[in-house]
């Protein structure tokens, strides 16, 4: 068996200890052993994008990296996108879009959209087509997620 | 859809990293690099490594700069970093038009050039680019250096010329001359997805006429190449619908497509000479 490493996940700001087995995947880690569950995994092999969180900023799929890759990287996930009762506003435009059904696939999309929003705020429609593509959700059809990332896409930029 | 359990190295120079590879290779020790394709393989268990090397720590391997005529992309640059033009000319703009056809956006910020190349998905892009340009590969184990041509490197589905005990360090790819043109072009049924075939083609004009041309295909065979045949009918023509035509039918006729449960070998001949001629013509335009 492979020896435990003892490793620091800072996610959302706050930092976690936590001794993992190397196989263990970014995203298990973050749920089963740091208990933020607002991640979720769907495949587990890289082509849904559920598993979507922010490392170092850039989105990536947190079922695609080890934990003890992550030691000492700021890792954001949807808990953090509130601020206390304030919803971030992508989760407000995701609301009044009806840009989610089950659910499932929407800390996704959201780490998705902040992520690139963040890095790309003038994105055009056409470049957030193909990034939004990253993802794989089997409820809305998507209209309404594209609506929700454009609406929040330029409610943040007359904010800023 | 766990991986199996692994002994993990996090080595920072690249003789620590070469000299673990040497020492568990033989026990299918290997390079963990952006993990974009071993990861999935691992949690599928279709490969269970017993110690991954991860070169992520790695000082020096994330060189992007360029030498002696050459762009040298070490083994950590990822997809991402050609979003933009990773040099000034063609090369730069050629791998910028490229990459947006790699996987995802959140893929390509992990997933490297070295990578792709070393695991040789028939249809990565950057294999196909690599065969195109004549890319040179350099090798690293623990007892030294060597250079591998492009041509040289792709064997078959996901096999190359590399050992087991060898470090991908860095491509390297040749920089193209400002009066180079080019035309890239594949055929997917979901955007992302592995292509079913594609090509880039480069040539200059001199007098009005091809010379230098380059044609790869990749996706369609078992390995990207150049394909002589197509490069021969277009040589010495006057760029236009004819000389175009007559390439991509060359191309077709001498590919040796692979077939699968969705895609026979005549649709992938029909398919890749539609590219070729596409590409040619974007190449003129
Ligand atoms: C959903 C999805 C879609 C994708 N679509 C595409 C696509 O359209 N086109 C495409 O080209 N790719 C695609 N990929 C694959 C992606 O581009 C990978 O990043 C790439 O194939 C492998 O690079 P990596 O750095 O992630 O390598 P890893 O996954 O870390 O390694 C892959 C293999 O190469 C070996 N290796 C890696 N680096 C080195 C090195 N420097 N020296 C020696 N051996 C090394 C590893 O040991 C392993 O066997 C896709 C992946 C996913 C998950
Ligand atoms: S769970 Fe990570 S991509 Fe599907
Ligand atoms: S809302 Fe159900 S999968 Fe997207």
């Amino acid at each position: 068996m492979s020896d435990k490493k003892d490793i620091t996940l800072t996610i959302n700001g706050r930092d976690h200890n936590v001794s993992v087995d190397p196989r263990w995947t970014l995203a298990d880690v973050i749920r089963d052993h740091c208990g933020q569950t607002g991640t979720h995994l769907g495949c587990e092999h890289g082509i849904c994008g559920a598993c979507t969180v922010l490392v170092d900023d850039a989105p990536v799929r947190s079922c695609l990296m080890f934990g003890v890759q992550a030691d000492s990287k700021k890792i954001r996930t949807v808990e953090g996108l509130a601020k206390g009762e304030e919803y971030h506003p992508l989760q407000k435009a995701f609301m009044e879009n009806h840009a989610l059904q089950c659910g499932y696939c929407t800390p996704g999309f959201l780490m998705l959209a902040t992520g690139i929003l963040e890095a790309q705020p003038d994105i055009s429609d056409d470049e957030l087509n193909d990034v939004l593509s990253s993802n794989l959700c089997r409820c809305t059809g998507y209209a309404n997620i594209v609506k929700a990332v454009r609406a929040a896409r330029d409610e943040m930029k007359a904010a800023s | 859809m766990k991986p199996a359990a692994f002994e993990y190295h996090a080595p920072t120079t690249v003789d620590e990293a070469v000299t673990l590879l040497a020492e568990h290779a033989p026990n299918d020790g290997r390079i963990l690099a952006g993990g974009q394709s071993l990861v999935p393989t691992m949690a599928f268990r279709l490969a269970r490594p017993t110690h991954l090397i991860d070169i992520n720590n790695v000082a020096d391997l994330d060189k992007l700069v360029i030498e002696d005529g050459a762009l040298c992309i070490g083994a950590t640059v990822r997809h991402a970093q050609f979003h933009t033009p990773a040099c000034d000319g063609v090369l730069g703009h050629l791998l910028t038009d490229v990459v947006s056809n790699i996987a995802h956006y959140p893929i390509r910020q992990r997933g490297t050039f070295c990578g792709s190349v070393a695991h040789s998905d028939p249809a990565s892009e950057w294999c196909m680019v690599s065969a195109t340009l004549d890319a040179t590969m350099v090798a690293q184990s623990a007892s030294g250096e060597r250079l591998i041509p492009a041509a040289e490197f792709f064997e078959t589905v996901m096999t190359t010329t590399l050992n087991e005990d060898e470090l991908l360090r860095e491509v390297r790819i040749p920089l193209l001359s400002d009066d180079t043109l080019y035309g890239f072009q594949e055929f997917n049924r979901r955007a992302g997805d592995f292509a079913i075939s594609m090509t880039l083609v480069t040539y200059r004009l001199e007098g009005g006429k091809i010379t230098d041309p380059h044609i790869g295909v990749g996706g369609a065979e078992d390995r990207p190449r150049r394909i002589a045949e197509a490069e021969a009918a277009l040589a010495g023509q006057v760029p236009g619908d004819d000389a175009f035509r007559a390439a991509a039918d060359a191309a077709a006729a001498a590919i040796d497509p692979m077939e699968d449960h969705a895609t026979n070998a005549q649709y992938r001949r029909d398919l890749t000479a539609t590219l070729v001629r596409r590409a040619l013509e974007n190449a003129a335009s």
